[in-house]
């Protein structure tokens, strides 16, 4: 401001001098700029005011009354997968479709983001390996995956794969107790018989999970003094197996596994994961992991020679190089941009649309929307949903990146 | 100087990179406590050899036998070898994701399972040996570049090696830091550690060395005793190179 008014002063003055018009102060970058964004900032102001005006105006022309009401009112639609919450048709009100659509899409986001980086990293790494078949195959995975629009690939996935060559049902593909078919995943479900037993088990299961952590201390605490190592994962994992199991049997079966049969036309018992869920996180895993192969082979390249040899030079293996070395200074550089890969992950599950998975995009934003015309707030409450789920994971990577990115100043 | 009792033997060693023979039948053994400082143009094959002593280069013939275990692709028998035989290098390689303390208890700790007290015990001696203690708890980005190459030093000593490798380590420094780091191989040198030194400091080399080797283009030219390498040299590209070298 004050410099404002001095630059206008400098030119008024130059202009007296030079003799040219005052009117040439619209030649002062600083004014023209500060003039130019207060435009803009009307521009906007006013297009979103007038788009406000006119949806609730347009809205209230057809008879709907921007309210929060309909929340209550009974959902005239079926919601067909909804494993968290119980759907009724005729009972289930709009509110509580919007929290099946919400959790099924961090359903999907969740199973896409574990599964995703877990092939991430494999494929980053075979990309960064020297085998020539290895890093080959990873080449042409990532620039195939990478390359093609997602749509497309869910698309492709869902229709010309799995709808085309999973068998009907009858002649499901068995993995133990899981059955593959064109419907779906067929999985066991446990179902809980004996409630307060039930939780004695869980307890005691959790109590063992937290005795081995202790346990992980102290051994790490007995090798910094002595030297001497322990095969800690393997130890923790088999005590809490076999007393999870001897528990189990103690406690009499406090639940039984629902496993699903072959009735005469479908499967009876059991849970199902739709086809479409199914697809949907294929396809979101297979994009994602390939561009998370990428942030994974930046990092490790990114990891000097001269790392590589000063370890390899004070006799580290090669496995202890790549836990010691490699892998912390390759995490800085990895994280901040596979952060934007779980971000974009979460984002794209809305394209679920395609295959018919009830995301809360589909359930909120186009069915639930077209049936109340509550477009102001439906729009403004997925907006938000999708706002919190993206702060919420950045801030969250971010905490730990800052832990790991501070080791070096 | 002769010496009978040899700690490094290298005969006939021969390693080409693609077309390029960069060592051409090298033989040398090196003594007990010995003291070596090779010197030669760059691009003369100084660095690659020594490198081919700890393995960091695989070489194409010959044979190498660190105290009489003779270098294969035998990984146990390399990894052996290297944590006897330690190395300096010329940008230092310190890990930046850890402390002064940690990069030199990390491989005690891992490749020789000693305790973490004990291996922070003796990373704290060797501190001190190279007269950077109070720097422990810092990261390499925060210390000067001759406190890091003397990280480097206690880094490598940690391993209780047999044999120091040098490979030019006064290079990257700025002059007024080449000073702290060659006192503290002279410190070494006078401890009776067997040291192979890739250098152009002829100062040092004249001060500690019990031979001086020069090289050109893959091939040991000539080898002598620092009084009679100086002073006579026998072939004209030495006298060439030492007329580069001294006379500026």
């Amino acid at each position: 401001m004050v410099k404002g008014i001095i630059a206008f002063g400098q030119y008024f003055l130059l202009d007296k001098i030079v003799g040219r018009s005052p009117s040439n102060i619209y030649q002062n970058p600083k004014f023209r700029s500060a003039i130019i964004q207060a435009i803009l900032v009307f521009i906007v102001f006013y297009t979103f005011y007038s788009l406000y005006q006119t949806t609730v105006f347009n809205l209230e022309e057809r008879g709907i009354k921007t309210s929060t009401s309909f929340f209550d009112q009974v959902a005239p639609f079926k919601v067909g997968f909804s494993p968290f919450l119980n759907f009724e048709l005729g009972e289930t009100t709009y509110i509580e479709v919007f929290y099946i659509g919400v959790l099924n899409t961090l359903l999907v986001a969740v199973l896409g983001i574990i599964a995703a980086t877990l092939l991430g990293f494999f494929i980053g790494i075979l990309r960064s390996s020297n085998n020539w078949l290895a890093q080959k195959f990873a080449l042409i995975y990532v620039e195939i995956f990478r390359n093609m629009p997602l749509l497309l690939q869910i698309m492709f996935w869902n229709f010309a794969i799995f709808l085309a060559f999973l068998p009907p049902p009858k002649q499901s593909l068995e993995f133990g107790a899981f059955y593959l078919n064109g419907r779906g995943l067929q999985t066991p479900v446990p179902i809980v018989e004996n409630n307060f037993l039930f939780k004695v088990w869980l307890g005691i299961l959790i109590f063992s999970i937290i005795a081995s952590f202790i346990f992980r201390n102290w051994a790490k605490k007995r090798r910094d003094q002595t030297g001497k190592s322990l095969p800690v994962l393997g130890i923790s994992l088999s005590v809490i197996i076999i007393i999870g199991i001897s528990s189990f049997y103690i406690l009499g079966k406090p639940f039984a596994v629902d496993l699903p049969v072959l009735g005469k036309f479908n499967f009876k018992g059991g849970g199902q994961l739709p086809l479409p869920l199914f697809s949907l996180w294929f396809a979101l895993t297979v994009y994602t992991s390939a561009f998370i192969a990428e942030n994974v082979r930046a990092g490790i390249a990114s990891v000097s020679k001269g790392q590589i040899e000063a370890a390899r030079s004070i006799g580290l293996t090669r496995p202890q190089m790549v836990k010691l070395i490699i892998i912390p200074q390759a995490l800085r550089v990895i994280i901040p941009p596979t952060i934007s890969q779980y971000l974009n992950l979460t984002k794209n599950s809305s394209l679920a649309m395609a295959v018919g998975y009830e995301e809360v995009v589909a359930v909120w934003a186009n069915i639930s929307l077209n049936q109340t015309g509550q477009a102001l707030i439906i729009i403004a409450m997925t907006i938000i949903f999708f706002e919190i789920c993206s702060l919420f994971t950045s801030f969250i990577l971010n905490i730990y990146n800052r832990r790991i990115q501070i080791t070096e100043r | 100087m002769t010496k009978s009792d040899s700690i490094i033997k290298i005969s006939k060693l021969n390693k080409w990179y693609g077309k390029f023979h960069a060592l051409k039948d090298i033989d040398l053994s090196v003594g007990r406590t010995e003291k070596i400082v090779i010197c030669g143009p760059s691009g003369s094959g100084k660095s690659t050899l020594i490198r081919c002593i700890n393995r960091l280069e695989v070489h194409q013939e010959g044979s190498i036998q660190v105290d009489g275990i003779e270098l294969t692709d035998d990984i146990k028998q390399i990894t052996e070898i290297r944590s006897d035989v330690g190395m300096v290098f010329q940008h230092f390689n310190l890990f930046p994701h850890l402390t002064v303390l940690e990069n030199c208890s990390l491989a005690p700790i891992w490749v020789r399972k000693k305790s973490k007290v004990e291996a922070e015990e003796m990373a704290m001696q060797l501190l001190e040996k190279v007269r950077i203690p109070d720097q422990a708890d810092k990261y390499p980005g925060q210390l000067s570049g001759g406190q890091q190459q003397r990280v480097a030093i206690a880094r490598a000593l940690c391993m209780q090696p047999r044999i120091m490798l040098f490979d030019e380590p006064t290079s990257a420094l700025d002059p007024e830091m080449i000073k702290e780091v060659l006192e503290t191989m002279i410190e070494l040198a006078d401890s009776g550690m067997t040291m192979i030194v890739v250098t152009h400091e002829m100062g040092f080399a004249n001060r500690v060395a019990d031979r001086i080797i020069f090289m050109d283009e893959g091939q040991i030219v000539e080898q002598n005793d620092p009084e009679s390498f100086f002073k006579n040299p026998e072939s004209d590209r030495t006298k060439l190179f030492l007329s580069q070298i001294l006379d500026h």
